[in-house]
């Protein structure tokens, strides 16, 4: 017996369609900080990537600047259930961070200015599903919304884009960050609602 | 150093999830950094939330001190942030306290 209907396939994605289960949309832009925001200037900026053995890159603002931009369009998800659909932002391809260093480590551990912490399995912040977004719908990203510069990995609930990035720690074994410690799920998977750990 | 910018709440804020864990009112409790040692009421921390979860940051430093989290059926409670926690209890007399010097 055949499910589909005639028409079904090939149908462009509605916005019901990219709206995961549980959540809601919203046209705001609601701020959840878990701290003061960090008031940090461009000159004093730095994005460190250290892997297993202890090797260490950094990028200062003006490196970050030189290196190849990308303006991406998607969809964001909350764990608090709000979504925002067709979100702007411009940044470096976490793949373009990482041509160059050599790695075994199979996951990442995120630092942010004011000690924030995510982890994440590597592969979910390469090829093509990561970004350090340093601007929002045009503009220069907002210290409240993680500016100078913040991770963004939409495929994932929002609490693992990383407002305020400043590291990105390779390691060989996944430990949980400041909220999958708490009871937050490991992964995150809004489609899956992978909110809570036994999700 | 502790931010100018204050929270939009302060301990009192955790008397719910932390009234599913304690018996007594925890926000009168008087806990004491690790970072900095300052001892601060519960009541008095910098709260921010309360999504995804209620972090209390020390006045003195703005260190995390504790952090509660209402999963749909857990409450999550992290008191790495402080050395300890002193609640106010009715004076110890009768019989001996279980845990008291002697």
């Amino acid at each position: 017996m055949d499910f589909v209907t005639r028409g079904f396939q090939g149908r462009p994605r509605g916005r019901d369609d990219r709206l995961p289960p549980g959540q809601y949309l919203t046209g705001d832009f609601p701020v959840l900080s878990a701290g003061p925001t960090p008031g940090i200037e461009h000159h004093e900026w730095e994005l460190w990537v250290a892997t297993e053995d202890g090797t260490r890159h950094t990028w200062s603002w003006t490196d970050l600047m030189a290196l190849p931009a990308e303006t991406v369009t998607v969809d964001i998800h909350c764990v608090t259930s709000w979504s925002k659909l067709d979100t702007e932002w411009r940044g470096v391809s976490v793949d373009t961070l990482l041509a160059d260093v050599e790695t075994g480590a199979d996951y990442a551990m995120v630092h942010s200015y004011g000690g924030y912490t995510t982890n994440l399995p590597l592969e979910d912040l390469l090829d093509g599903q990561a970004w350090v977004a340093f601007e929002f719908d045009g503009d220069d990203l907002r210290p409240e919304h993680g500016g100078p510069a913040r991770l963004l990995v939409p495929h994932l609930y929002f609490w693992k884009s990383a407002k305020w990035v400043r590291g990105i720690e390779l390691v060989v074994e996944d430990s949980p960050g400041f909220w999958e410690a708490l009871g937050y799920h490991d992964y995150g998977d809004p489609w899956r609602e992978q909110r809570y750990q036994g999700d | 150093m502790t931010s100018t910018e204050m929270p939009d709440w302060d301990g009192n804020l955790m008397a719910g999830p932390l009234s599913e864990l304690f018996a007594l009112d925890v926000t009168a409790a008087v806990v004491r950094c690790r970072g900095c040692g300052a001892s601060a009421e519960v009541a008095t921390l910098r709260v921010y939330g309360p999504d995804p979860g209620l972090v209390g940051r020390c006045p003195g430093c703005d260190d995390v001190l504790l952090r509660v989290v209402r999963t749909p059926d857990a409450v999550w409670l992290d008191l790495g942030g402080v050395t300890s926690l002193r609640v106010p209890a009715p004076a110890a007399g009768g019989p001996a306290v279980p845990g008291a010097p002697a």
